[in-house]
């Protein structure tokens, strides 16, 4: 008895300080992202820097990106024709691939790979130069470090997602018209005409605007648990570990809220 | 009056007191090095006085201002006047050794790219190592990446001037070449210096006063020479060590 009650307070305890370190990181990261947007606007503009991010991040991604978002699409579009075919609706399978893919797949595809490939490299870098005093060297020097590493990093993250998404979604709608070449003889015009007819404003926009919001969330959450490593090489991968982890479900958590603003508005 | 002036700082992690009620007064010009066995918080003080670590108690006033609680730009600006050599130098590991010493250069005086380029290779000249000027942080030995990271800590001619462990890791030998090129720079430039180190030999070379500290608290403080005439066991252990 005395046994099971041990037992069972401990799990309390136990799920009590999973909750509190929750929130705790949760509360870190809110201050931290307020911290970008009161220095974002201030002087100076290291804008070299935000280039040389965006010319390294998008290097390093695009090759994963366009590949998966071209392969996404073709699987896509082989495992919708059947079922369409089945209710004599397949010639509107361009149209459902197209919106499914920019409205949605194109994005969260695009967010989450980027996630997994940048927001951990961001984690590991400033994780380990937290740990080798180089963050500190910079403060010692009068430069704000919050200024040249996290801003620029966001800020190169905010402008890579929307033109890595384009790229993604036109790669994919490539790779569902692959698909469906082999299987119909369905032109290139007739494709198009059916895709272009299918997406609105509504589907566009909104899908390549929100990924701002998950490049923000991707680079804040790398650069926080970059900056806020300790305890050597075990907290520099801990760091870039728990950037994935944590920006891929704010990633899906956001686009739950936002998909739903967007119906809220456009229907 | 000192230049640098700690007046009963205390700091503690996680209920552990590492500094207890520290005194410290460092002359404009002089060197002083703190001597202690590692962990017993030379560094923290270090960390501290320079604002990287916020004390729980206490004032430190460099050049009449207090430190404690001051304002980022304000201290931004203070700090543009002081160098840093961190113990394991903490060179840009991203960057080439020109660039490393070109990032605090460029966003601290307005200088052409000759200027900047000739102030780059006068310091690289001063520490030896004009040859490296292309080279990244992974391809320096450890002697050698101490040296770059003196050469970036002076650059700006600093007044005053922070040592952590400058020879931890380092071959007696090159210890003892990076100690003198310390005194050498320091008879150049002539910066209040405070050094934190657990190597007597560097000591000797360049303090004009020492302060041991064990236990948090500051057990001496005086010359060198002086250390040899006091009865102080923690202070014997460290001469018994050179």
């Amino acid at each position: 008895m005395n046994n099971s009650a041990h037992l069972g307070s401990g799990k309390t305890f136990g799920l009590w300080s999973l909750l509190a370190s929750f929130f705790e990181r949760i509360g870190s990261l809110t201050v931290f992202s307020l911290r970008f947007l009161q220095t974002v606007f201030l002087p100076p503009y290291e804008f070299g820097e935000v280039k040389r991010h965006l010319d390294e991040l998008g290097s390093r991604s695009l090759p994963l990106v366009g590949t998966t978002g071209f392969i996404v699409g073709l699987i896509l579009a082989m495992q919708t024709r059947p079922t369409l075919y089945r209710f004599g609706a397949d010639a509107f399978l361009p149209a459902m691939v197209a919106i499914s893919f920019v409205r949605e797949l194109g994005p969260v595809i695009t967010a989450l790979i980027v996630a997994g490939r940048v927001s951990s490299g961001i984690g590991a870098e400033l994780g380990s130069m937290r740990v080798t005093e180089q963050i500190d060297a910079m403060e010692v020097s009068g430069i704000d470090p919050f200024k040249f590493l996290v801003v620029t990093r966001v800020l190169a993250c905010m402008i890579l997602l929307p033109l890595l998404t384009a790229i993604v979604d036109a790669l994919g709608l490539l790779g569902a018209y692959v698909s469906i070449v082999i299987e119909s003889s369905m032109s290139w015009r007739l494709y198009w005409n059916s895709v272009i007819q299918s997406l609105t404003f509504a589907d566009l926009v909104p899908g390549i605007a929100k990924t701002a919001i998950f490049g923000f969330i991707i680079g804040i959450v790398g650069s926080h648990q970059g900056f806020k490593t300790t305890g050597g090489t075990v907290g520099v991968g801990k760091a870039s570990t728990t950037a994935v982890v944590l920006s891929s479900l704010l990633i899906i958590f956001v686009d739950m809220i936002l998909v739903k603003i967007t119906v809220w508005i456009w229907g | 009056m000192g230049l640098i002036e700690i007046r009963d700082l205390s700091k503690s992690f996680n209920g552990h007191a590492v500094l207890k009620d520290v005194n410290l007064v460092v002359e404009k010009g002089s060197t002083v090095v703190i001597l202690g066995k590692s962990g017993v918080g030379k560094s923290v003080l270090l960390k501290t006085i320079i604002g990287l670590m916020p004390p729980d108690t206490g004032s430190i006033r460099i050049d009449g201002q207090e430190v404690v609680g001051m304002d980022r730009r304000t201290l931004d600006a203070l700090r543009k006047q002081m160098g840093y050599l961190f113990q394991g130098a903490a060179l840009y590991d991203s960057m080439t050794v020109r660039e490393n010493l070109a990032f605090p250069l460029e966003r601290q005086a307005r200088l052409t790219v000759d200027e900047l380029e000739e102030r780059i290779l006068r310091q690289l000249g001063m520490v030896g190592l004009e040859d490296a000027i292309d080279k990244m942080p992974a391809e320096l030995s450890g002697g050698m990446k101490k040296r770059i990271g003196l050469a970036r800590a002076l650059i700006n001619n600093p007044r005053i001037m922070f040592y952590d462990e400058p020879t931890t890791g380092l071959d007696p030998i090159t210890a003892r070449e990076i100690s003198y090129l310390i005194k050498e720079l320091q008879q150049l430039y002539q910066p209040t210096s405070i050094a934190v180190t657990h190597d007597m030999m560097c000591a000797r070379i360049i303090a004009d006063k020492a302060a041991v500290l064990h236990d948090g608290v500051i057990e001496y403080e005086g010359t060198i020479s002086g250390m040899e005439s006091v009865s102080n066991e923690v202070v014997k252990s460290f001469l018994a060590t050179a």
